[in-house]
């Protein structure tokens, strides 16, 4: 990225950034569970601007009957943006960022659950980005791993995603739109806060061995963060308001 | 019944950390016992288990279920039992052990649609559920209506020691055949019967997760009979 030329004032002497929040706080996050009929499990969550919709179904029949696995169930998922989601219309073919993101997806879902109990199954996530601002790709694990809760597919932990990056040189949590496209630095990482294992870690950006581990702290604390909404989430669909 | 320390619990959560056994829906991850569904954490005795409140069905020897033919060989016919695995009845469970795949007609005894109550004879991770039609409460089923409710919901229609299907049963004069896939198949001579008893069965789906639903039902199925 490398700091592109900009008016923006990413953060301001009082260490407030430019859409007012702190450095270590992330953007206004709801989840609710249990959202679609027809889909086995869903999730809808809203992460600050970005508004996502996930969809899960299985675990069901593998067609094509190639791609099955005798020993274990598989996961595919599917990341895709609507043309609206972003302000110029997008076309709605997959394109190659929605692939990859797909499958990072899908390889942070993986470790969570447990497929080795239906063989020659598949468990199918459908990721709809109705609109978005940076860092869809942890809001959209995020509602996966709701969506998959919700499915009742057997899982080791939830999966929690949130990004943490570098923007005029301090590490902040949360990266927003702005901040990524102006920043310094953009890690997302997905974590399963039970077990204290990450299953999702990317970079894009530089930044020293000190600030890499600082971002890697500071990411894993907004997952547990948001971990908490998550757990909400399904407490509230599935035990109504204020069940312990 | 020592369903003391009940407990709801989501996927990753920890439930005890003591030296108990894991059963259903529960793993053991260094000494801590975690759930893996969103269900009620029990602990009996030296073991820990959690009712799921959601999920699939997946067959489980000796389950009752209700299954719907979806096509045959000349060997056996395929039963969509709502789940991920299709039943296998193989033929010589109905035309018994001199069964001839060369004279003897499959769709003679069943076809294609037909709905039949079988039980799960065998289902390891290898092959697909093998079931059954061949005992005194199996077989086709020739009339009533099918609801689907969901699986993880099945035993809180029956109701401890099958309460609450009884008391639907009593009051709506209707036979109600539950399958642990969640497919229920209700008859009832009398229309009016046939309709409470499936709105019972809907409203039991829906609000399985209150407390006092036996009593709930009861005051529903009572109501409407003046």
């Amino acid at each position: 990225m490398g700091g592109r030329d900009s008016n923006l004032v990413l953060l301001d002497e009082n260490g407030i950034r430019c859409d007012g929040r702190k450095i270590d706080e992330t953007r206004k996050i709801t989840i609710k569970a249990g959202v679609l009929k027809n889909a086995n499990g869903s999730a809808y969550i809203e992460f600050g601007d970005n508004k996502i919709l996930a969809g899960v179904f299985g675990p069901r029949d593998v067609h094509p009957k190639h791609m099955s696995d005798t020993d274990t169930g598989i996961i595919r998922c599917r990341y895709h943006m609507s043309p609206f989601s972003v302000t110029e219309r997008k076309n709605p073919a997959p394109s190659r960022r929605e692939i990859e993101i797909g499958k990072v997806i899908k390889e942070a879902l993986k470790p969570a659950v447990i497929l080795e109990k239906f063989p020659r199954t598949a468990v199918d996530v459908y990721l709809e980005i109705l609109q978005a601002d940076g860092g869809t790709r942890c809001a959209a694990l995020s509602a996966a791993s709701v969506a998959l809760a919700d499915a009742g597919i057997p899982m080791r932990d939830l999966v929690a995603g949130c990004a943490a990056g570098k923007v005029a040189d301090t590490i902040i949590l949360d990266v927003g739109n702005e901040e990524d496209q102006a920043g310094q630095a953009d890690m997302p990482i997905g974590y399963m806060p039970n077990l204290g294992q990450v299953t999702l870690l990317q970079l894009d950006g530089v930044l020293s061995s000190d600030e890499f581990k600082k971002c890697v702290d500071t990411g894993i604390d907004g997952c547990k963060q948001v971990y908490e909404i998550q757990k909400q989430a399904l407490k509230d669909k599935f035990f109504g308001n204020g069940a312990a | 019944m020592g369903d003391n320390k009940r407990r709801y619990v989501i996927p990753g959560e920890v439930i005890t950390t003591g030296p108990y056994r894991p059963e259903q829906n529960v793993i053991l991850e260094d000494k801590k016992i975690i759930a893996t569904k969103v269900g009620i954490s029990e602990i009996y005795d030296d073991s820990v288990k959690v009712i799921p409140l959601t999920g699939t069905y997946i067959p489980k020897s000796q389950d009752l279920v209700i299954g719907k033919i979806i096509s045959h060989s000349s060997l056996s016919w395929e039963a969509d039992i709502n789940s991920c695995y299709v039943g296998m009845l193989p033929a010589s469970d109905v035309f018994g052990r001199n069964f001839q795949p060369d004279s003897d007609e499959l769709t003679s005894k069943l076809r294609k649609g037909d709905l039949i109550a079988a039980r799960i004879v065998n289902f390891d991770r290898s092959r697909d559920p093998l079931i059954t039609i061949a005992d005194r409460e199996l077989g086709k089923i020739d009339s009533g209506e099918l609801v689907k409710i969901s699986p993880s919901k099945v035993p809180r229609l029956i109701g401890k020691q099958g309460t609450m299907i009884q008391a639907i049963e009593l009051a709506t004069n209707a036979t109600i055949t539950i399958g642990q896939n969640g497919l229920v198949v209700v008859g009832c001579d009398n229309p009016d019967g046939l309709l409470k008893a499936k709105k019972a069965i809907r409203m039991v789906d829906e609000f399985a997760h209150m407390t006092n639903l036996t009593d709930k039902i009861k005051e529903m199925l009572e109501s409407k009979s003046e």
